[in-house]
This record gives C-alpha cells, structure tokens and sequence, in this order.
C-alpha cells in the first residue's frame, strides 16, 4: 500500500518535471568565431555569415536570426543567396555545395538544409577539374554557374541541383576563341570570376586567374567578347548600366573596361596606392548615385613595404578619398542601396551602408552622412573586444536602473551614426521579453560592459572603464588620433575590436551590481575592489584608497606575483555613469577570487587566495580581516610567478599535440602510399612513446596541507540565525577551497547612526568539511525552503519577505556535494552526493526559480549546476534531490564551463568561442529564442520555376498587385499590433491558412 | 549460547549451569580425563588463572562464541567481573590469543586433545604474545606442562621470537570483501584510509583493456594502476598491484568514465575507499571451494603486516570453514551514507565576544561531546561526529570492537558500529 502510493507520487513528480524543467539552445549572442564567408540578399534584407566550422547564420532585422549548420564539418568559403528567393547556396572547402531556404512552418521561418551536390568530372579527370572556385547565382534564380580551378564553367539548375551538361562552358572552347596575341592563351588558369551583366542576364564575363576575361553568352553559347588584361585576375564588377567591367588585380591595380561588343579597349588602368609595390586588390565594387560621381569601393591594394599589414577598403566618391583601416583581416564587404527595389538583378539608388565583415566584427558604415560615421550593430557585436574575463547576470532590473543606464550609455555613443540600422529583413515575431535582464562581462583591459540581455539581441548599453582610477603606462588616448593631414593614404581606424590590454593587473576578475540601489562593485587581477555609483552628471573626485593586509602578521611568505596598482592621487574627472567613490586593495594583490555586495547594509566582502575581509562602504573602513592561508601552503603565497611548473607542463603538452597533428598532416596530404606509410609508421611510434609516459592520476585523499586550501571560492551575506534561534542577525560566510565554512556574525549599527557607529562582526562557526573539496556556494534557505531574497528585494516590494518562523538552513555546495545544515545549531541534515557517484563536480552553480509551464501560479527553486562534465544538473531546494540532467558544454570545453553564468529564472550563457556566448534554457517558461518570420520575396512568386515561360504576363501582374496590397496591409497591422499576443497567433495562422478570411477577422480584432 | 562445565575441584558432579534455554541442549558431563579421551567431540579443556587451574570438558562442535566462553571461564574460576585476557597453547607451543569466535573456533578445532587456556588480568601487565613464547618440549606432542612463573622467562632463548601484538593493537586498514559474489578473477579491494596517517599513495593511468566477448576478444579503453607509491597505504597492504585495472569505484562501474572522473570519483571515496580490480597477476586468485561460501570481511592485514604476507588470509581457515559467515555487500556497507556525514567539523561560537581572529583558531579546549544536551553551559563546542570523535579518542576500541563481530551480516555491524560509536565518545 505504501509503495503504491509512494509510486503514485513519483509519478506525479515525473509530470511535474516535465512542466518545470526542459532543456533548449537558445540563440548565440555576439559575433561568430572564425568567419568565412559573407552573403546579403538585397530582395530579403539578409546577411548571411559562413564560418570555418561549418554554421551559417543569418541575420536581418534586430531580432531575425536563423543558424544552420553543416553536417560536414568543413570551412564555408562563399554564400550566394538566389535572387528574389528565399534560398541560398554555400560551397564549403570540401568542393560541396548545400541549398539551404528559409522554410515558413507555423508562422515561423526556420533555416533548413534541403539539398546537397558535388561537382562529378568526366572519370577520370583531376579532382582540379571540378575544384569550384568562382559561383554565380543567376538572375533567374533557376541557374548557378560554376568556375573551377580546371577553368571549366558547369551549369547547374537550382535548386534540384540538376547538372545541364549541354550549356557547360569548357576551358577548351574558350580558349579557342582566344585571340592568338594574348600571352596566356595557352593556361588561362581557373575562373576567378563570375559576373552577370546587369542589364543582360544573357551575357556573363568569366574571369581566368591569368588576368584574361571572357563576356560570353549563355543562350548562343559563345564568347561575345574577350578582355586581354594581362595581371593576375583578383575580382571582376560589372557597372549596373552594363558598359563597363571594372577588374582588380594582385599587383594592386584596377582597371575599367567598356563593354563595346566588338573590340577589347581598355578605358583606364590605376595603381590608386601606387609607385611602389602594392598588395593585391581582392575586391571591387563600383556604384552609381543618382547625382553625382559614382562610389568606388575596393579591398587590399595597400603599398607592400610600408602598409602591407593593414586591413583597409578604400571609398572613393567624387573628391572623398578614404582608407578605412580596420582591426582584422578583411573577409568580405557589400554595400546596400536605399532605393526601392527593381524587379531587376539590383537594388537602384545610392549606395547608403557599408557592410564589411572583418575576422573579429562586423562593421557598418552610413555612406550617407557626412563624414561616414560608423552604424552601432544591435547585433554581432565582438564581445572579445577585449577578452572576455568574467561575467555576471542581474535579472529584472527596474526601470529606473534600466533608463539611467541606457541614458549614460548613449552619451558614449555620440560618434555613432544617427541612421537605423539599414538590414531590416524579416519579422521578429517574439513577444517582448518579459522583464529587463542585464549581462555585465569584465575585460582583461578593466572595462565592465552592460549588455541588454533580455530578448535575442545582445545589445552593448553602457561601456565602463576602471583604468582611469590607475596609473598605467600607455595614455588612453595614445594611437587613438587620426593621422596628420595630408598622411597618403589617407587612413581611417574604424572597428571596436582591440585585444591588447596595456596592463594585465586592470583585468575584471568579479563583477557585483545591486540594481536596486545602483551600486557596483568591480574587483580586478591585482587585487582590487572598486566601489562605483552610479551618477548622471560628470563628476571629478578622488578615489580613496585603502589597503587591506589579509595576511594579518603571518610571517614567512614572499609574494613573487605582480605589485598593486599605483592608484592616481590627484582628482580625476569621472564621466556620467558608474564613478568609483571607493577602493580597496588587498595585500599581497592577488586575485579576487570572491566578491558580494550588500547595499542595504552598506557592505563589501571580497575574497582572495589569502585570506577574506568585509569592507564598510559608507563609512570607508575594514571591518573584518580573516586569513585563511594555511602557514604551509607556499604556492599561494608566491602568487602567479609559482606557476612555472604548470606552464613548463602544458608547453611540453603542446608541443606533442603539435607534432602529433603534424603527422596527421602529413597523414592527410600525402598521395603516395608509401609516404602514408610512413607516417602511419610515425604516428605508430609517437603512440607508443605516449604509450611509454602515459598520463597519470594521483589518488590521494585531499589534506589540509594541499595548495590553495586557504583560497576563497565563495562569500555571502544572509540575515538568518545564527546564534539563536528566535533573533535572526546580519551574517557573513566565506567558503574555502579546502572545504571550510567560516561564518560571521554582524552588528550594524541602527540607521541613524549607521555613519557614525562602527559595524562589528564576530566569528560564530567554522565548519569544516569531512571531504575537504571547494565550496564553490552557500545559500541560506529560509523557513519554507526557499533561498533568502537579495538585499532590498523585499524593501521594494518585489520579493516575499523570507519566512523568519521557521527554522532556516545553511545549504553548503562543494564541488563533490550538495549539503543541508540546520541553524542555529549546526548539524548536517541531508545531502546529495555528485562526485562520489558518477564522478563529475560542481563547477558553476546558481540559484533559480522555476514556474510551471501549465500552472501560471506554481513554481519552485531550484539549484542549476554545471559540472565539469559540462552537464547541467537541477537539484530541488530544499530537501537536494536530483531533478534533471543535460548535456550542455562539451567536456573539453574547459573556458566554456568556466565561462558560464546562470540567471535567476533557469537560463544561462557560456562562451562558445573568444566572442560568442551561447544562451540556453532549462526552463520551461523562461525562453529567450529567435522566432522570425521572412517572406518570400514578392517578386519570386511571378518567376517562380514552376511557370512555364508562356504563362500569361497580365496575370500574372494582376495577381502581383493583390498581393502586394494585401502584405502591405498586413505589414502595417503587424507593426501596430506586434505585442499583442492573441492577435499575433492569429497572424500566424493566418499565414498558414487562407490568408484573406482571416485576415478580415485580424481587421476586426484590431478594430475591436 | 550455551556452555556449561563443571569445575573439576568441584564435589558436585553432574550438577548442571545452563544459563539460557534455547532449541539446541546441550549437555556438559563432568568427566575424568580418561573417559574423555576416548570422545571425539569433546575437548578437555585446562585453564589456568593466577596460580588456580581448573580443568573441565567442551563439546566440540557445540554452538557457542567466544563470549559464552569468557562467561563460562569466568564462571569457572570464580572471577565474575574481572576483566582478563584469553590465551591458549597451541600445537606449535605458541601462546596464542582467544579474544573472537574465529580465534576460539580455531583453538577449540587444533585442541589435540588438550586445550590450554592462560587467563591473565588486563590490569596487569600485558603478556605478549608470541612464537616460541611457550616452550616446547617435544615435537608434535604438544605441551605436557607450562611454566607457572609468567611467559617472559620462556623467551630467554638465543633465538629471540616473532612479535605478534593484541589484536586491539592493530587497526584495520584494508580488506578483501565479497568474495563469494565476485568472479574469480577479480578482487574488491577496500581501503581504510580512515584514521591512518598514510597516504593512500597510488596512481591510476588510461589503458587498453582486452575483454573475452561473444564476438571474440574486444580492445576497450579501461583504468589501470599505474604506481604504487613506496610506504602508502596500497602498497602496504598488498592488495593492489602496478596494472591492476580497475573495473568499479565503490561499487559504481568505471567504464565509460574518463580518468579524470575516476580520479575523481576515488578522491571523493578516499575516506573509504572500495575499489574493485582486475589482478594483473592472476596467481594469487582466492579460489572458491565447491559449494561452501568462504569468509568474506575475513582478511586483515595489520599494518605491521608486510606485503609479501597479504595473500595468506586469502585461503580459508579452518576457522572460517567451521563457522561461514554470510556474505556482506559491501556496497551497502561501503556506501554507507552516514559514516562521513558526520565527518564535519564544526566549531560554534556562541559566546558574544567581540571580533578576535586568534578566538577561533585557538579554540582547541574543546569539549568532543557530540551528543551534548545544550550548549549552554559552553560558551564554545565542538561537535564531533562519532567516528571522528571515536578515532580521536581511541579509534581501536571502535576498530576491535568492529571485528569482534565477524558473524554479523555487515548491516548489524554496521548498526552497532553505530551505536557503540556513541558509546565511545562518551
């Protein structure tokens, strides 16, 4: 009978699982690593970004993102969108080409891969034959030519991927055509180039490596004309009006060519860099404006000797000459155009934007303000613009806080062009998120940065610096100035990407922000802890400083590591924002492992691998100063220096990484079976060697003598009982990474003399775990069970006061186990053991709340745990029974486990790479995904394939009209009523369904 | 339990002592040795207290422990209350230590046909057991006398003996568990980490493990000791050996598992650790014998004990055979959860002085009472979970006590472990 109940329950548990807990990717924030290859589809308004490791990802309008990811795991070297259609085509290194759509399912597009080719020569041919070098997506949106590296052009009907043998264009009959004076004609080398005349989608020219360029013509399948140039061939542009051919080359030159029809004639050649040797231009575009000289852009050319290492595109208009210089290697650019959109090939109208994907960000340019300033991205923003060194997540900030920060953020700002973003495709159908989460990451050059994280932008809000409060060797402003007048070429830095910090010591180690009150706290590598308020004015003030000497008399230790920050004396003039009113600095400057802020109480505790110390803000003075060095533990006492050992460990480890991947190398390139061999052989022996010095494990069971024991891992602030158990007090806790738990109680003085009177604490308990492993969190549970609210939650009405009845308990979380402690009186109660079982530890933890996705009023906390296996467990508060678990981070994806941060509603992110984190959701309510919807370009349904040629022209119109009518009128209704959510499912529906019926209903709706 | 003699100095023969009523009677007769000799299942039994002997017969194969036989002793000599020490001679002319069913069972089966029993005061000095600590007088014949005048002067021959300490003398280190559920080829290994000193000192390596398969032999990637570090624990004990693979961590099944998480899992276990191996060496392997289950939790080795000698409790005793124990898992036991639960230690402060950093750490006049109704009284207390608290104070009370009761499924030991553990720290 019990067991029957017993199962009923669990049952009953299990259902509920499923409402409270599921696990989702989400969406990736910031900018992709490694990319490769870059699209734009001026009919849909999209960008589409190809990486070296296989995903593309399109962006439109803020909010629009679809990722796809290849199977294969091989570089996507070019992205071609089909014009006026929803597919695209990516060729990856491995010579596949893949059809990608955007596939409208229940109101929403999704990214599907629908089909894939690779070129098949005659048997027999060299693979070099079918090597796709150059891809033309025609006009039509039926054909995609092909160049390859055999100097072949294949003709291939799209989508199906269906091979047209018969309109093949062969190296052979081009090069019989050839005029005999040209030097190459015997090796014409590989299409470099594939353009469609603008006004002709009959005529292509086809560019061979040796510089020759072919116009051909695709329905008499013959060369119209043949352009001698005589330098390697880099890119090729045809001019919208179709009588020029603009060619770039690898010695730096650019030349312009009239399409006569007849004979070849070169109109105009320039070196624009020129005199002495200059690096080759990869890319040129030329556009016209309306009035006025047209805009000239190309890539590269820069002179070899004294500018070969810049990444620059230069814009030419009329006498504007600029060389934007930009922070990484230029991987592609386009430029969008404003004007209303042709039926033909291209957008008409001056060119407005500038699209440039470098290797580390994505930089837009407005073309048409004056002085082409810079278009802030709303998204792919490089988050490493500095590298990346901590992270925290404020969920639900209030308004006020909200506004400050974004007012403060837009004054820094002010160099940013005023212009909308100019990619607007697609619709972003997700409900506006629920409440306003902030992301704070810390840099290693000492800025804090404030992202909006609430929806599926990661939008920059507000930039804080900590450099300003030290003396550092370089001046902020060194390099940052534009050149001399006059300097040729003329340069202009453009991007935010500058991974060079000048002192690694300002480096963000953690990051505390009370969004109540606006207070933050920022604690760095050397040892520092800033204390910031936030204030619309600029102010000019001095920073106080006060040292903290956590080694508290112990003697015989020698800091080897790096000196504190030498702090500016003199007043220093604070923009509006975030201004630093205090500073602590820890003695020796060793890292601040551990860092908590209490705005109520005015407090500041912060730990390093010396000791711990609680810090009065109000009234600028240490309260508390605990050493938890351990006397025999040398390594933490030399600070960073000490790490020789391990360095000198992971070289010797790369280095046999290195030579193990050059033999695979080898293994991969050679042909020759007796050379594979070889190295076969040679990977043979280099096994064995590992075999010989294997890896090894000590087991031993930890002891107080170990390294770091005394480190903090972890502090915290609850008002609980700690002494008694009918007066709850103020309290501090500090965890240790050799399993001790070291609790304070505080006395602070009553409000009217909080200035005055001096706040006390007083050690209560010491715990020390049996297990010895870090305690990597504490939470104090109050009498229901849930976790205490955060300091002046409840005075602003936004948290149940905690239940002060019933006994509380001290929830200590190591790295091997969950455990539950009672108070006042500590004695362990229940505990949940990790390591010991299945072997993997806590590496991060938080603390979050979880609603029922049936039930809007039931929900419960929980604790999310990321091991070092990189999964995510949820573990029930608070009686730590395992929930759920899931595969998240890869294993070996050591910085992503370390990287992640949870929020307080069950999401989380981690970085996936140096400048992207990856969002993902263990709950069922709380969702922050991309939901978008693109449409099929309005042109694509009347040339759509199925359509016979003869289809009758007038019909056709007339049916294009109504629609256009009516997605107008849908568009307009969509904006208006975009946050209501009923009527958005009925959009939605109505984009399944017949679409005018319901459409008069949505009518009605809204009218209603 | 059920003994009962009758002191042969006494004028009442026949008289009877049964203290318990239970199925199996057992009935004591008071003999002259000449009758005895001519049963086999009865043992004469010669004990010798102070300067008093008694002589008095035994069944053979009667149920009973050592406890019922310390009684009976008592009884006998007319010492209720006194707390002595056992030992007996055996064929060798050793002096040998009764203080657990095994060690009785097995005095009481080499009785040939006499049994010698030396019953000394614990208060006094503690005799030391011995090789060659009885003088032996002829070969094979066992003693036909013994020195009344203590045992030390028995040892003042050239060849100096072996020393063999009291058994409340050693500690537990290591042990060879689940014999009988465990194939063969392999060895749960458990290791008492607790208490001792020692490292646990080895390391563990990433392999290539051959497994016999349906399909035929399959390489897969498996855990393998690597090292034994000189004077660690799993050297000492002898148990574990360089390429031993490891197949379970406390019962918990390693394959599959990287060697970080292995790693990982045995430092989470290392107060008590159950590893469960595959011998490189394959020689030494316990042998089952036919039907009869062998002793599990049997072997010990001291930590006197040297490496060379860890296999020898490997074979059953004859002990063993006449008293089987039933099988202990030692999953429940090693997994138990509370035995490190209680391991914290936790300080409380409870006195409201003022912020000192030197109060806490010199709070060491610390009273180990766990148990302790209120804290009031004390300003400052600790509390000692109990088997901290019991290896503080005498961890080999705890530990002789523990073995004490071999014929206990590991569940009630466990229990009494428990409890007596309180009892301890008191």
């Amino acid at each position: 009978m019990k067991r029957f109940r017993r199962h009923g329950q669990e049952s009953q548990r299990d259902r509920l699982k499923q409402e409270l807990f599921q696990f989702n990717k989400t969406v990736e924030h910031g900018f992709p690593h490694q990319p490769s290859a870059l699209g734009y589809s001026p009919s849909l308004q999209l960008l589409a970004i190809g990486t070296r490791s296989g995903a593309i990802k399109l962006y439109g309008a803020p909010g629009v993102e679809f990722m796809g990811l290849h199977d294969e795991n091989a570089a996507v070297t070019q992205v071609h969108f089909l014009p006026h259609q929803v597919e695209l085509v990516t060729l990856l290194d491995d010579n596949s080409l893949h059809m990608w759509t955007l596939k409208a399912h229940t109101g929403l597009s999704e990214l599907l891969e629908i089909g894939r080719f690779t070129l098949t020569g005659p048997p027999g041919a060299p693979p070099s034959v079918t090597r796709v070098t150059a891809v033309l997506a025609h006009s039509s949106g039926e054909l995609l030519l092909l160049g390859t590296e055999g100097g072949h052009v294949f003709i291939v009907e799209v989508p199906g991927f269906r091979e047209l043998e018969e309109r093949n264009i062969s190296l052979d009959q081009v090069a019989s055509s050839v005029p005999d004076d040209y030097f190459g004609r015997r090796n014409l080398e590989h299409v470099e180039a594939l353009q469609e005349n603008p006004v002709n989608p009959n005529q292509v020219v086809i560019g061979y490596g040796r510089g020759l360029m072919v116009i051909w013509d695709l329905e008499k399948q013959s060369a119209v004309q043949h352009i001698p140039a005589t330098q390697q061939l880099e890119s090729v542009w045809w001019t919208e009006d179709g009588d020029y051919l603009l060619s770039s080359h690898s010695d730096g030159s650019y030349c312009r060519w009239m399409v006569s029809g007849v004979n070849e004639e070169e109109e105009k050649s320039d070196i624009p860099y020129g005199h002495f040797p200059c690096k080759a231009i990869s890319k040129i575009i030329q556009l016209p404006t309306e009035e006025g000289p047209p805009f000239l852009l190309f890539s590269g050319g820069m002179p070899r000797a004294s500018y070969g290492d810049r990444h620059c595109i230069t814009v030419i208009h009329g006498k504007t000459h600029v060389a934007l210089d930009f922070t990484s290697r230029i991987i592609d650019f386009f430029a969008i155009r404003d004007g209303p959109q042709h039926t033909g090939r291209q957008h008409t109208g001056d060119p407005s934007a500038l699209v440039v994907l470098v290797e580390e960000e994505l930089v837009v340019i407005d073309l048409l303000t004056e002085g082409w300033p810079v278009i802030q991205t709303p998204y792919l923003v490089p988050l490493h613009s500095s590298a990346i060194t901590c992270s925290h997540h404020v969920s639900a900030i209030p308004l006020k806080l909200w506004e400050r920060v974004l007012a403060v953020g837009d004054l820094q700002s002010t160099h940013y062009s005023k212009k909308p973003w100019p990619i607007t495709g697609g619709q972003n159908l997700a409900p506006d998120p629920p409440q306003r989460d902030l992301l704070l990451t810390g840099h290693e050059d000492g800025t804090v940065r404030f992202w909006d994280a609430s929806g599926v932008c990661l939008y920059p809000m507000y930039k804080l610096s900590t450099a300003g409060v030290f003396h550092t060797d370089a001046d902020p402003n060194d390099n940052m100035n534009q050149g001399t007048e006059g300097e040729w070429p003329p340069f202009r830095k453009v991007g935010c990407f500058d991974p060079y910090s000048d002192d690694p010591r300002l480096g963000v180690q953690k990051i505390h922000l009370c969004k109540y009150s606006g207070y933050l706290t920022v604690a760095g590598t050397a040892g520092q802890i800033l204390m910031l308020e936030l204030n619309d004015e600029a102010a000019e003030q001095t920073v106080e400083a006060k040292v903290v000497d956590l080694l508290q008399g112990q003697e015989g230790f020698r800091w080897k590591g790096h000196t504190q920050l030498d702090v500016r004396e003199e007043p220093v003039l604070f923009p509006p924002g975030f201004q630093p009113f205090a500073l602590v600095q820890c003695q020796p400057p060793a890292v601040v492992t551990a860092l908590t802020l209490h705005s109520e109480w005015k407090l500041v505790a912060f730990g390093t691998s010396h000791g711990f110390g609680l810090y009065d803000y109000q009234q600028k003075n240490n309260v508390l100063i605990k050493c938890t060095l351990n006397p025999s533990d040398q390594l933490a006492m030399e600070g960073p220096l000490s790490r020789v050992k391990s360095i000198k460990k992971s070289l010797r480890q790369s280095f046999r990484r290195i030579r193990r991947s050059r033999v695979s190398l080898r293994k991969h390139h050679v042909t020759n079976s007796n050379k594979l061999q070889e190295a076969n052989a040679r990977l043979e022996a280099e096994l064995a060697e590992m075999e010989l010095a294997p890896v090894q494990r000590k087991i031993e069971a930890r002891s107080s003598d170990d390294s770091f024991t005394g480190l903090v891992r972890t502090i915290y602030f609850a008002d609980t009982f700690l002494s008694d158990s009918s007066h709850n007090t103020p309290s501090l806790w500090a965890g240790t990474n050799g399993g001790c738990v070291f609790a304070y109680m505080l006395r602070l003085p009553p409000v009217e003399h909080r200035a005055e009177e001096p706040v006390t604490a007083q050690p209560a308990k010491e715990i020390q775990l049996m297990h010895r492993a870090p305690v990597v969190g504490i939470v104090v549970l109050d009498g229901h069970g849930a976790p205490l609210p955060e300091p002046l939650e409840v005075a602003h009405d936004l948290a149940r006061s905690p239940d002060l009845q019933g006994s509380h308990h001290l929830l200590v979380i190591s790295e091997e186990q969950f455990k539950v402690f009672t108070l006042p009186k500590v004695s362990a109660k229940m505990k949940l053991k990790l390591t010991a079982v299945d072997g993997s530890r806590v590496r991060r933890v938080g603390v979050s709340w979880f609603g029922s996705s049936r039930s809007e009023d039931y929900g419960e906390s929980g604790l999310v745990v990321l091991t070092n296996q990189g999964d995510v467990h949820v573990v029930s508060l608070p009686n730590v029974k395992m929930q759920v678990h899931y595969p998240c981070v890869r294993r070996e994806d050591v910085s992503g486990i370390a990287s992640c941060v949870f929020t307080k509603h069950g999401q989380g992110f981690y970085l996936i790479s140096p400048s992207e984190f990856e969002r993902f959701s263990v709950s069922t309510r709380c969702v922050v995904e991309p939901r978008s919807l693109v449409e099929v370009p309005l042109h694509s349904s009347t040339q759509r394939r199925p359509q016979p040629d003869g289809a009758s022209s007038a019909h056709r119109n007339a049916r294009q009209d109504s629609e256009d009518a009516e997605s107008a009128a849908k568009r307009v209704m969509e904006h208006a009523l975009l946050n209501d959510e009923k009527v958005l499912e009925e959009i939605q529906k109505s984009l399944e369904g017949d679409q005018t019926s319901i459409l008069e209903n949505n009518v009605k709706s809204a009218v209603a | 339990m059920f003994l009962s003699a009758v002191p042969q100095p006494s004028s009442q023969p026949g008289s009877r002592m049964s203290r318990h009523q239970q199925q199996q009677q057992q009935q004591l007769q008071q003999q002259h040795r000449t009758t005895l000799r001519l049963t086999d299942n009865v043992v004469e039994v010669k004990s010798k207290f102070e300067a008093e002997y008694r002589r008095f017969a035994l069944k053979r194969n009667g149920p009973g422990g050592f406890t019922a036989f310390y009684r009976l002793l008592q009884t006998i000599h007319r010492i209720p209350g006194v707390d002595v020490l056992l030992g007996y001679a055996d064929v060798q002319g050793d002096l040998l230590p009764i203080n657990n069913d095994d060690n009785f069972y097995k005095a009481v089966s080499l009785a040939n046909p006499l049994l010698r029993i030396i019953i000394t005061k614990r208060e006094d000095e503690p005799i030391v057991f011995a090789t060659n600590s009885l003088q032996r007088r002829k070969k094979g014949l066992g003693l036909t006398g013994l020195r009344s005048s203590g045992f030390d002067s028995t040892r003042s021959k050239n060849k100096p003996g072996l020393m063999i300490g009291l058994p409340q003398n050693f500690r537990q280190i290591s042990s060879i568990i689940d014999v009988d559920i465990l194939p063969e080829t392999h060895r749960r290994v458990r290791l008492h980490k607790h208490g001792t000193h020692k490292p646990l000192g080895f390391y563990i390596r990433d392999g290539v493990s051959v497994r016999v398969t349906q399909q035929g032999v399959e390489k897969v990637p498996g855990v393998f000791i690597s090292r034994l570090v000189r004077g660690g624990l799993a050297e000492c004990t002898g148990l574990l050996g360089v390429n031993d693979e490891i197949l379970e961590v406390n019962g918990i099944d390693v394959a599959g598992k990287s060697l970080d998480q292995v790693t990982d899992m045995m430092v989470a276990n290392s107060h008590n650790l159950i590893v469960t191996v595959k011998p490189a060496n394959q020689k030494n392997n316990v042998v089952h014998r036919g039907s009869r289950t062998s002793m599990g939790n049997s072997g010990s080795v001291g930590s006197a004990g040297s490496a060379g000698s860890a296999l020898s409790h490997d074979s059953p005793s004859p002990a063993s055979q006449s008293n089987p124990i039933t099988a202990s898992n030692s999953i429940a036991e090693g997994d138990s959860d509370d035995d490190d639960d209680e391991g914290d230690l936790i300080l409380e402060n409870d006195s409201l002085t003022l912020y000192d950093s030197s109060r806490v750490t010199n709070s060491n006049n610390t009273n180990l009472n766990r148990d302790s109704p209120s804290n009031r009284p004390f300003p400052q207390s600790v509390s000692l979970p109990n088997s901290v608290g019991a290896s503080l104070s005498d961890s080999s009370v705890l530990m002789s006590n523990h073995n004490g009761n071999p014929a206990h499924t590991s569940s009630s030991s466990q229990e009494s472990m428990r409890e007596d553990g309180n009892i301890i720290t008191l």
